[in-house]
């Protein structure tokens, strides 16, 4: 956290003063209006969606495109089982660590078999993983009604903690705190534990094994790290907070179904790690906030703004969206490799390969 | 055993469209080992350009045949060009770069495409016009279409023109040798930037030509049909063998025959637990099963660990 001070009392007085400002938030934007209280919960799912894809892009450099199965994965889990559709209402604080390991078998079941392939294999084989999961939970209503096909699972329980349930506005001292406020409590809680979750594993024997994989295998096997085991090892921890973020999803919308978990959101997540900086904490948190606030930043500029100019709607926010997408991913590769705010290692990296060229073409 | 040759000609069809559109990846792939995600959105433009046009021509009165081929005539310089574009502004600057970054480019271009695709022809399925009236000739007791019939001979030219194009002529020298070693070849006196260039646009001109195919074969066009065409075609290419021309052309004819013959048995076989809706699992498996058992493909040579 280097853009925090270096006194270390400033440096607290820094953090309780962003703390106050996070937790104040939700107040603030509900006086704008409850729905950007849950477009801020959405970007935080999506932000704790990102990290989690971080581990097994950023660190461990292995390409998924299908990591949106993992989300779909602890979605469906904490639906089933916490839902008329089955009759089951877990807890959530159950069901949570439940999606979250299923989630992370997920990840062995297709880590095992490909993760003997190069990238670019592993890559076409994620996304097909993806696809096939997609297919699977589109299906599987029949014979025995599991996932209840395209229309989904409606219904699912809110979060309850005691008598205090998510979904239901209360008066606490007179203040009103409606339910996406508690939720993004709770995400930020959830969030705040990812980031140090996170934080603690970069800089861990197994960070850096990940490291050493990522930048080379053979070396690293060289070096006595067992490579297959530790990108086993990325990819179901990478699964495993995909399941925690599917299972919030759930339990916020009330309502899933297939179409939630399509190929474009395994590219968004991608798009908003490489445009944040693989491997870098904090650049991917700037990365999925900017992409999650996006269409909704868009909508409020670019419809009004083109009635104005045209007289109607030409390009679409949504279209408009993923095409900033598009090209940040193209041009984010060919001019900032390393994201917008790059790991320092992929900087020193960076920043010594362009001199080797130099050299190179010297000699 | 009618339904099986039914399938089996259902399958050679779609097979044959598919290995027209492998050529693609694996020339590409077998020339700088990447794997050209937005392969499948050429395919895409080349049915959406088709279909414009045959929408302009078709009341002119001119002959359907004729109008068939001015269209696809129009497509395949059109995605010729978008091919070359492609591969100089967004996987040039990129030769030397890890390999995760063209890759990551290669999703973006594809994104790109598919939502330029989007805001020129809808979001909407657009209905492919069937100019050229569907006759049915009977084999046994299953029919075949004088579309399927075209399809299957217009593939068998192509490929046979690329492997003469590739293994009789000076360019296809060149290009294999650029290939084999670019350092090398480069020595040689080959323009490797002209022949990679190259690639790529002969590539985009077949899947030009599979988009006018698939999208008659269908009779629909939309702005994502290339996507997952386009993967299963590089499943194809996978099983086939990687950067190997006649491996791309078996591995999709087989992979054809595959989902046809399993979408056609799947509901018998399983006792109607599964049914032909997981037709497009088949592909995705056929891929992880080549990649665990055998990831050279049937044709290719061991690849499989280079880093």
């Amino acid at each position: 956290m280097k853009f925090l001070p270096g006194n270390p009392a400033l440096r607290w007085a820094a953090v309780a003063l962003i703390g106050l400002v996070l937790v104040a938030l939700p107040f603030a934007l509900s006086q704008v209006g409850t729905a950007w209280v849950r477009i801020t919960n959405l970007a935080i799912l999506f932000t704790l969606l990102a990290l989690g894809l971080n581990i097994v892009v950023g660190f461990a450099g292995l390409l998924d495109l299908g990591y949106v199965a993992f989300y779909a994965v602890g979605a469906y889990v904490y639906a089933l089982l916490a839902s008329p559709h089955f009759g089951l209402h877990l807890p959530f604080w159950v069901i949570l660590p439940i999606g979250a390991a299923t989630a992370a078998l997920f990840g062995l079941l297709l880590g095992a078999p490909t993760l003997k392939l190069r990238g670019d294999y592993l890559a076409i084989v994620t996304l097909g993983f993806g696809e096939i999961v997609r297919i699977f939970l589109n299906n599987l209503a029949r014979p025995v009604n599991i996932t209840n096909g395209p229309q989904g699972i409606s219904g699912i329980d809110p979060f309850r903690i005691g008598s205090v349930s998510f979904a239901k506005t209360d008066t606490v001292f007179g203040v009103m705190v409606s339910g996406p406020m508690k939720y993004y409590w709770l995400l930020l809680l959830v969030l705040v534990a990812v980031i140090a979750i996170n934080l603690r594993l970069q800089n861990s024997r197994i960070g850096r094994a990940w490291e050493a994989v990522r930048e080379d295998e053979i070396a690293a096997r060289a070096m006595g790290i067992d490579t297959t085991k530790i990108k086993l090892l990325a990819f179901a921890m990478g699964a495993s907070f995909g399941g925690v973020a599917g299972g919030m999803f759930a339990a916020i919308q009330g309502f899933i179904s297939p179409e939630s978990f399509v190929l474009v959101e395994s590219i968004m997540v991608v798009s908003m790690v490489v445009l944040g900086g693989m491997g870098n904490i904090w650049g991917v948190i700037l990365g999925a906030l900017l992409l999650s606030f996006a269409p909704e930043i868009l909508r409020y500029t670019v419809e009004p703004l083109q009635k104005a100019a045209f007289g109607k709607m030409l390009v679409e926010p949504e279209v408009l969206r993923m095409l900033i997408f598009g090209f940040s991913l193209v041009l984010v590769m060919l001019f900032r490799p390393a994201g917008l705010l790059p790991s320092a290692v992929r900087r020193r990296e960076l920043a010594a390969r362009g001199e080797g060229e130099l050299a190179e073409r010297k000699a | 055993m009618d339904i099986f040759i039914q399938q089996l000609i259902n399958g050679l069809t779609l097979g044959s469209v598919y290995a027209v559109v492998a050529l693609g990846y694996t020339m590409v792939y077998g020339i700088i080992q990447l794997i050209n995600f937005a392969h499948g959105e050429l395919v895409m433009i080349g049915a959406m350009v088709a279909f414009t046009l045959i929408g302009v021509l078709a009341p002119t009165g001119m002959h359907p045949l004729v109008v068939v081929l001015v269209a696809t005539g129009c497509s395949v310089p059109v995605c010729m060009l978008i091919g070359y574009a492609m591969e100089r502004l967004a996987y040039r600057p990129l030769r030397r770069a890890p390999r995760l970054a063209p890759l990551i480019t290669a999703i973006g271009v594809s994104i790109i495409l598919q939502h330029l695709a989007l805001l020129v022809w809808s979001r909407n399925n657009l209905a492919f016009p069937q100019i050229i009236k569907t006759e049915s000739y009977h084999i046994g007791g299953a029919t075949i279409t004088n579309i399927q019939i075209a399809i299957m001979c217009m593939s068998l030219v192509m490929m046979a023109g690329l492997a003469l194009l590739v293994y009789r002529t000076r360019l296809g020298t060149a290009m294999r040798a650029t290939a084999q070693n670019a350092q090398v070849a480069g020595l040689m006196g080959i323009d490797i930037n002209r022949m990679i260039a190259a690639t790529f646009v002969i590539g985009a001109a077949l899947a030009a030509v599979a988009g006018v195919m698939v999208g008659s074969y269908y009779g629909i066009a939309h702005y994502q049909m290339g996507a997952l065409l386009g993967l299963k075609a590089f499943s194809a290419a996978v099983l086939g063998g990687i950067g190997n021309l006649p491996g791309a052309m078996l591995g999709g004819l087989l992979l054809g025959v595959v989902e046809a013959l399993g979408a056609g048995y799947i509901g018998d076989l399983t006792g109607d637990v599964f049914g032909s809706n997981y037709q497009d699992v088949f592909a995705f498996l056929v891929l992880i099963a080549v990649l665990v058992f055998r990831p050279s493909g049937l044709l290719g040579e061991r690849v499989g660990d280079r880093a």
